[in-house]
């Protein structure tokens, strides 16, 4: 079976959005585009009101992902976790489609018997470990985070360490809001490997609102722009790829 | 780690409560939960007048995840390392469909707390078992991945390590999928989370770091340097110092190696004791590293010389002097050659005495 690649934002944020469009629209949005989003929402000794917890869920639940809250300690397990699930959760989708169309009636993995589920998450494990994947972080930035951020970086770094030992592809692209100049500011493109982070978190400046509706638009924006991009030169770029490997 | 509020609840059961199988219709009594971890509960539960562990999840493909990698133990002639598999099933609770499965129920202290009661002395006892599992286990194309005491259980009488959650285990090659920061080599980047044996062997390192600092300890810029400092601290952990450094180095290359090398810090004084024995009573019988002694060869200990099994060979005759200093093998080597090369000259000056004697 040959599936597409698996198109990601990770939002990692510490609170609600107070400026611009509904996030929780923004993210069926790139739902419905096929790009998943799963939130982190990071906690020091504050704890997130009520209103930023459901924001934080409604944003996952309807960008078909998952979230999750955590004190700042323990982001790098999280972030890493979190990316993993959403990616099989996704594969368990493509592959409990498939087996609709086998087996027709609605239904899924779960109608069937024990013994042979074992040989369909083995697909999924298979899947999961060769598939493209691409990741797009989305960090806040607002004065709230300032403490966090270099925690925020480990996280990261934790994670390219962690997807890159699978065999299949990654790429990897880093945002941040509010920016200098616009609400949302590209802190790195599309890359396999985010060690270069190092040096380019250190002089981010925080502060300001949280625009997180407005930043999901352009993170979304941003992956369309290159899918367009990409199938213009797919051809060359795939054997590109194949030649620096 | 905050759980996610759904996976609690749905798998909240009370004790008393009784669970049926949808598929194989076997029920189960709920006695207590006996922990939780990323992926699901497990309960105690009661089936047929005997113990079992219960496993749930709400997430059924972690089950199925799992249910695999026991089925595949079971193959393994002669593993003990994972629990063994009794029955999977799906429970129909209102509302939800909850996975599970049930598995034997291991009972005993974990890790540490055994080595809180019995002493530094098991340690090594411990690890020498758990390095033998896992050999098996990588042999099979398997890597552990998320190795930690909370993960081993020390059953007993006789004191056998067994594991519990086989929650990480992988097949060799692919990425390791769960993992504890403190036993994991990425965290202190000290290699990458790809499954292959030397991850399980760095944990094994950390473990043993963790019996001198039960409550471990954070990184601070990471690297081997920081680890071994706090090796070097540690009194019980000073024998083992070279072991840990090179398993957290990734200079084994399989478990049999490490596990070589430990017996090997636990010989010297068997050794003595043994060859003592040795020398009043030809036949060796005095346990397994004496059989072992009694087995070697001088030339095969020459010719395994860069091997760690050749120091526990032990040699007759000209060699027998060399073990003293086998610490250092260059001046082993070097010594035994002059010893030859001593013994040859006066027999041959003897020999040659004796033939000019018969002249005359």
């Amino acid at each position: 079976m040959k599936t597409g690649t698996i198109k990601q934002i990770l939002l990692i944020t510490d609170g609600c959005s107070n400026q611009g469009e509904d996030p929780i629209a923004m993210a069926a949005l790139a739902k419905e585009q096929g790009i998943t989003v799963n939130v982190i929402g990071v906690m020091e000794q504050d704890v997130i009101d009520d209103q930023g917890m459901r924001e934080i869920e409604g944003i996952a639940l309807s960008g078909g992902g998952v979230s999750q809250i955590v004190y700042a300690q323990q982001l790098s397990q999280t972030v890493q976790m979190v990316t993993r699930k959403a990616m099989t959760q996704t594969l368990q989708g493509v592959v409990n489609k498939e087996l609709q169309q086998i087996l027709g009636g609605g239904k899924t993995v779960e109608d069937l018997p024990p013994e042979q589920r074992g040989e369909v998450m083995e697909v999924v494990d298979e899947l999961g470990e060769t598939v493209e994947l691409d990741v797009l972080i989305l960090v806040d930035t607002s004065a709230s985070m300032k403490h966090k951020l270099p925690t925020v970086k480990e996280a990261l770094l934790d994670l390219s360490l962690s997807l890159n030992a699978r065999s299949g592809d990654n790429r990897f692209s880093v945002f941040v809001f509010p920016g200098k100049r616009n609400d949302v500011e590209k802190l790195l493109d599309w890359t396999p490997k985010l060690e270069s982070l190092t040096s380019i978190f250190a002089k981010l400046t925080t502060g300001g609102i949280t625009p997180t509706g407005p930043a999901l638009r352009e993170a979304l924006s941003y992956f369309n722009k290159k899918r367009s991009l990409r199938s213009l030169l797919s051809r060359d770029d795939e054997s590109f790829f194949e030649e620096s490997v | 780690m905050m759980m996610n509020p759904s996976l609690k609840n749905l798998c909240k059961v009370i004790p008393g409560t009784i669970i049926q199988g949808k598929w194989h219709h076997n029920r189960y009594t709920i006695i207590k939960e006996l922990g939780f971890g990323a992926n699901g509960i497990v309960y105690l539960a009661r089936y047929n007048n005997s113990q079992v562990a219960l496993k749930m999840s709400d997430n059924g493909m972690s089950i199925t995840s799992e249910v695999n990698v026991l089925k595949s133990f079971a193959k393994v002639q002669g593993s003990a390392l994972g629990p063994s598999l009794l029955d999977v099933d799906d429970w129909e609770r209102p509302g939800k469909m909850v996975s599970f499965y049930v598995m034997e129920f291991i009972k005993g202290p974990d890790f540490l707390t055994f080595l809180q009661q019995k002493g530094p002395d098991w340690t090594g006892v411990m690890v020498l078992q758990l390095l033998a599992d896992l050999q098996l286990l990588h042999e099979n194309g398997w890597v552990f991945g998320d190795l930690k005491p909370d993960n081993l259980i020390v059953t007993g009488p006789p004191a056998r390590i067994r594991c519990i959650d086989v929650g990480g285990t992988t097949l060799q090659g692919r990425s390791i999928k769960e993992f504890t920061e403190f036993f994991d080599r990425g965290y202190w980047g000290l290699g990458s989370r790809k499954a292959e044996p030397g991850y399980d062997l760095f944990a094994v390192g950390m473990i043993m770091v963790n019996t001198a600092y039960p409550k471990r300890f954070n990184k601070v810029s990471g690297g081997i340097g920081e680890i071994i400092g706090k090796v070097k601290q540690s009194p019980n952990l000073k024998r083992y110092e070279t072991v840990i450094f090179n398993a957290l180095t990734g200079k084994y290359h399989s478990a049999r190696e490490m596990r070589e090398e430990i017996l090997q810090i636990h010989q010297p004084d068997t050794y003595s004791r043994s060859r003592r024995q040795q020398q009043k009573t030809t036949s060796g019988n005095q346990g397994r590293q004496q059989q072992r002694t009694t087995t070697g060869k001088q030339g095969q200990q020459r010719s395994t010389a860069n091997s760690p099994m050749s120091h526990s060979m032990a040699a007759n005759g000209t060699a027998r002097q060399t073990r003293n200093s086998y610490n250092k093998k260059k001046s082993k080597k070097s010594s035994s050659l002059l010893e030859t090369v001593t013994i040859i000259i006066v027999i041959s000056v003897l020999y040659f005495v004796y033939i000019y004697s018969q002249i005359t």
